[in-house]
């Protein structure tokens, strides 16, 4: 079976680097004047050389996007369920070795904190926990998708990397798009940020979207975590994983973020910073390169960047969210996985999207497309 | 301008709009309304059939408007058939466009899919109208199963691309027992002429018309262009001619 372990066996990290941070204006305009554009391309720009071209990469980002997506952006909320963890990650407030108190919603206080985010408005709803198959296995995902089931009309999660039959298993249920980020493509990074649990297994990890391809889930969700490498070339591997699944898995739809690491309770300093300016690049990179792919942007990023940068990109946007189990009624003081920078109410998002001249779009999906009541 | 039909349905208007990409209901509405459309294709993934406030079909409840619910989403036949049967009873409508695209990225219709649910939608009574490529064979294939009518593209959707299937339109709109209504691409008005002159029974217009600047006055474009092109057409447009046509060297002997 052909996974993307061939393909990333082909590059070499510090030959990317060397790459990207020798690409010239000249790469940067040729990459610009193209209209299908290559990895190659996209190197040209995230690269150095690509930050004096900011204000048109911009322009053709945002174009891209509203021919595509119209002036709408889709809103969806995170939903904490566990931060029982058994893995060591160094940016990570559920690390196993922060020694805080931890919780696992029950199904009345699933059911409770459904409510609060249905009160809102939401109809798109992202399960997250840590890694904890002792108390939150496959059993548990199965049995809280169940009950979100008629609540919602798209489930998404982000949790632990599963095999093949378990992703099965969760589709049945009503999962429709899973999220697993590689965190960093850079191997021996990875090993240092995840030096104890299962999470430590780079390869496990990386070939985790091929397994949702063969389950045949609806969408898959990618992206590095910012923080822990350099972000330019973390992105290029990025950018090729996905256009890896979109030849391999062509049925599925796939979905990109860009998170940057969240100050949390016991938590590292960002090794590479990325500035907003940076940021933006990137996102503008990614839909230069891919005009279809989904972009989200979360709460982990301030209100004013927020309230510009969504123009430049950007598909689906979270609002009000709570990275804590229980945070929106159940236990709101219950350890959180990091601090959210944008705090304002889901209403108010919506407001300023109408003010900008975008429709917030709860809805767009339903179970009856995949033939499920 | 003759009116058109598609299975018991008659239209005066051969603009059919969408609902999608639009800043918000309102303009959505207004749209509209300056487009003359009388059928609006809206996805069912965006509506939720049992909220009975639900905003974008409040916004879409006007006497000249009927709805035309859509499968977007789904991959094969068998979820198209269970997602056009809970559309007909949320919407109390049988009409249905039928759209079977399992690639996200582009959109592509299957046509393999599209002519099983056709086939079985035609059965259970429903107004099928299926998005296609441009492919003549597949249409009559179609007709032959019961379809309404036929919905090739004119270039993948939301492209703004135009007519890029130009001569395959020909030939499907030559060949054709139901009504064709070119769908998704159609970036510009006079692309919508452009296909009304062909022959083309309808057009369907979505993302030229929500991204533009002015969708309103793009939409009051459109409805002219539509117009115009169809009225060419019933007029019997002289076919282009390249040059002068003043002797006849092969034929004057006979004269002699």
């Amino acid at each position: 079976m052909n996974s993307f372990r061939q393909i990333f066996d082909r590059y070499h990290w510090d030959t990317i680097k060397t790459a990207i941070y020798g690409m010239k204006p000249a790469d940067v305009e040729s990459a610009l004047h193209k209209t299908d554009r290559s990895i190659q391309d996209f190197m040209a720009l995230v690269s150095p050389a690509a930050a004096s071209y900011l204000e048109p990469m911009a322009q053709m980002s945002h174009q891209l996007t509203l021919q595509r997506f119209g002036k709408t952006i889709q809103l969806f909320a995170p939903l904490y369920l566990s931060n029982e963890c058994q893995n060591i990650c160094t940016y990570c407030g559920f690390s196993l070795d922060n020694k805080l108190k931890r919780k696992t919603l029950n199904d009345i206080e699933i059911m409770k904190e459904a409510k609060a985010l249905a009160g809102f408005g939401f109809q798109h709803v992202l399960l997250v926990t840590g890694e904890a198959n002792q108390t939150v296995g496959v059993d548990y995902i199965e049995n809280a998708i169940r009950l979100l089931r008629p609540k919602f009309a798209n489930i998404s999660m982000e949790v632990q990397p599963m095999d093949l039959p378990d992703y099965q298993q969760l589709i049945r249920a009503g999962l429709n798009t899973v999220l697993v980020y590689q965190e960093t493509y850079h191997q021996a990074d990875y090993k240092k940020h995840h030096p104890k649990g299962k999470k430590s297994n780079f390869d496990y990890r990386l070939e985790t979207p091929d397994r949702l391809g063969q389950a045949g889930i609806h969408k898959i969700g990618l992206g590095a975590l910012i923080g822990l490498e350099d972000w330019r070339v973390d992105s290029f591997f990025v950018a090729l994983h996905l256009d890896y699944l979109e030849r391999q898995y062509w049925q599925t739809k796939y979905s990109i973020s860009f998170p940057r690491l969240r100050p949390f309770s016991g938590g590292l300093e960002p090794k590479v910073a990325m500035n907003d300016k940076e940021l933006v690049q990137l996102i503008c990179a990614y839909r230069l390169f891919n005009s279809e792919v989904e972009l989200s942007l979360s709460t982990r990023e301030t209100e004013t960047f927020r309230n510009h940068a969504f123009k430049l990109g950007i598909t689906s946007m979270s609002a009000g969210s709570k990275t804590n189990p229980g945070g929106y009624t159940v236990d709101p003081q219950s350890l959180e996985q990091f601090e959210i920078s944008d705090e304002r109410s889901p209403k108010q998002i919506c407001d300023i999207l109408a003010q900008k001249g975008y429709e917030a779009v709860w809805k767009d999906w339903d179970a009856v497309l995949e033939g499920v009541n | 301008m003759e009116n058109l039909k598609i299975g018991n349905q008659v239209f005066g208007s051969r603009l059919f709009t969408g609902t999608g990409k639009f800043k918000n209901n309102q303009e959505m509405k207004a749209s509209l309304e300056a487009s003359g459309s009388e059928l609006v294709t809206v996805a069912l993934k965006r509506v939720d059939a049992k909220d009975n406030n639900d905003q974008l079909l409040n916004s879409l409840s006007h006497e000249r408007i009927r709805l035309l619910p859509n499968t977007s989403g789904v991959r094969n036949a068998r979820e198209a058939v269970f997602a056009a049967q809970l559309a007909r009873e949320a919407l109390e409508t049988n009409l249905i466009k039928l759209e079977i695209h399992p690639d996200p990225k582009y959109l592509m219709p299957d046509p393999v899919e599209t002519l099983k649910a056709t086939e079985e939608l035609s059965k259970l009574g429903f107004i099928v109208m299926p998005y296609i490529h441009a492919d003549p064979v597949l249409c009559k294939r179609l007709e032959e199963v019961g379809t309404a009518a036929v919905m090739p593209l004119g270039s993948p959707i939301g492209s703004n691309k135009g007519l890029k299937t130009i001569d395959f339109l020909e030939i499907i709109i030559e060949q054709a027992n139901v009504p064709v209504v070119v769908d998704a691409g159609i970036g510009a008005p006079s692309d919508a002429s452009k296909a009304m002159e062909i022959g083309a029974d309808a057009v369907l217009v979505n993302t030229a018309i929500a991204v533009s600047q002015n969708p309103v006055k793009m939409a009051e474009a459109f409805k002219l262009a539509v117009e115009a092109g169809r009225m060419a057409f019933e007029a019997r447009l002289a076919s282009p001619v390249h040059h002068a046509i003043s002797t006849s060297p092969l034929t004057s002997f006979l004269d002699e």
